[in-house]
């Protein structure tokens, strides 16, 4: 086996390794404030490995959108709530034996369908995607910009969807702050709602002789 | 050397560990919220693994719209947790019926 072989292994194993246990840190930690960070080590993680399979556009979009986005919107609201963290922990162990289960059988059913050579994975040759020449940016955005435009457009048009219902979400009227009221201002229509004049006396002269 | 299978197996086990969050945190929203995005990773880590070995670029352009999904999914998810926060004072996801009409 040749160095840069051995060297390509061990990195997988090493960010693999970091993969499963920020995923194990993040759902046994105590912190929420932990468990985020410890999402953002397994995202960084993964993003190694695909940057290391050959997906680079991918690997850096998930640092920059999911790390520099997401998990900070995350962070903002596990620091902006207060959350009782002790509280919430009561009864943890209760369906922890339950959950393993389940996942120690979703882990077993998975590695059988990978043990037995479905798929016809066993052929598969380890072939690179990118041909020479064209980089895996380019190759993404040609194939992303002629078949699957349609779908592109509807990923926009559910990132509008994602803004416009966090926003109703969260929007609440308070009755004593102060806002524009476009209504209000179309409606005007005499010079009288449009300025107030105030009368000023000119009191100063009056104050001086005195 | 490194092939489908040790690809697929770390997505398998990532996937399974996000399962057992999902249960061991069942009353912690956000936490829930998080074992999703690790299970959408773990999806992705496959995708990518069968786009690198059978030499097809759709599964990244996939990819690309799982992580456009989820950024969506968890402004979303986030402000119904915001909402939830407000409203009860808690995120304990049994308090959620308590949000309808």
């Amino acid at each position: 086996m040749s160095p840069g072989a051995i060297t390509y292994q061990a990195l997988f194993y090493l960010f693999a390794a970091g993969i499963v246990f920020s995923g194990l840190r993040v759902i046994t930690a105590r912190n929420p404030v932990h468990s985020a960070l410890f999402l953002v080590l397994a995202l960084v993680n993964a993003a190694i490995l695909w940057v290391q399979m050959g997906a680079e556009f991918l690997g850096i979009i998930l640092v920059l959108v999911y790390v520099g986005a997401v998990m900070v919107m995350f962070l903002f609201v596990v620091m902006m709530l207060d959350i009782n963290a002790a509280t919430m922990r009561k009864g943890m162990t209760r369906y922890a034996p339950l959950g393993l289960i389940i996942s120690g059988l979703i882990a077993a059913e998975i590695g059988w369908a990978l043990w037995g050579h479905y798929l016809g994975i066993a052929n598969t040759p380890h072939t690179a995607v990118a041909p020479a020449g064209i980089s895996n940016t380019e190759e993404l955005g040609r194939a992303l910009y002629t078949h699957y435009i349609y779908v592109f457009e509807i990923a926009a048009v559910i990132l509008l969807l994602g803004i416009i219902s966090a926003i109703v979400l969260t929007l609440r009227w308070r009755p004593n702050t102060r806002r524009q009221d476009i209504n209000q201002q179309l409606r005007v229509h005499k010079t009288s709602d449009h300025m107030r004049l105030v009368d000023l006396r000119d009191n100063s002269r009056g104050r001086k002789e005195s | 050397m490194i092939g489908l299978y040790h690809y697929l197996g770390l997505g398998a086990v990532v996937f399974a560990v996000a399962v057992a969050g999902m249960f061991i945190n069942r009353k912690n929203m956000i936490l829930l919220l998080m074992c999703v995005e690790l299970m959408l990773l773990a999806v992705n880590i496959n995708f990518i693994a069968f786009s690198r070995f059978s030499g097809n670029i759709s599964g990244q352009v996939f990819v690309f719209f799982i992580l456009t999904v989820a950024a969506a999914e968890a402004a979303v998810g986030l402000a119904i947790l915001v909402v939830l926060f407000r409203n009860r004072n808690s995120i304990n996801v049994s308090e959620i019926n308590h949000l309808k009409g």
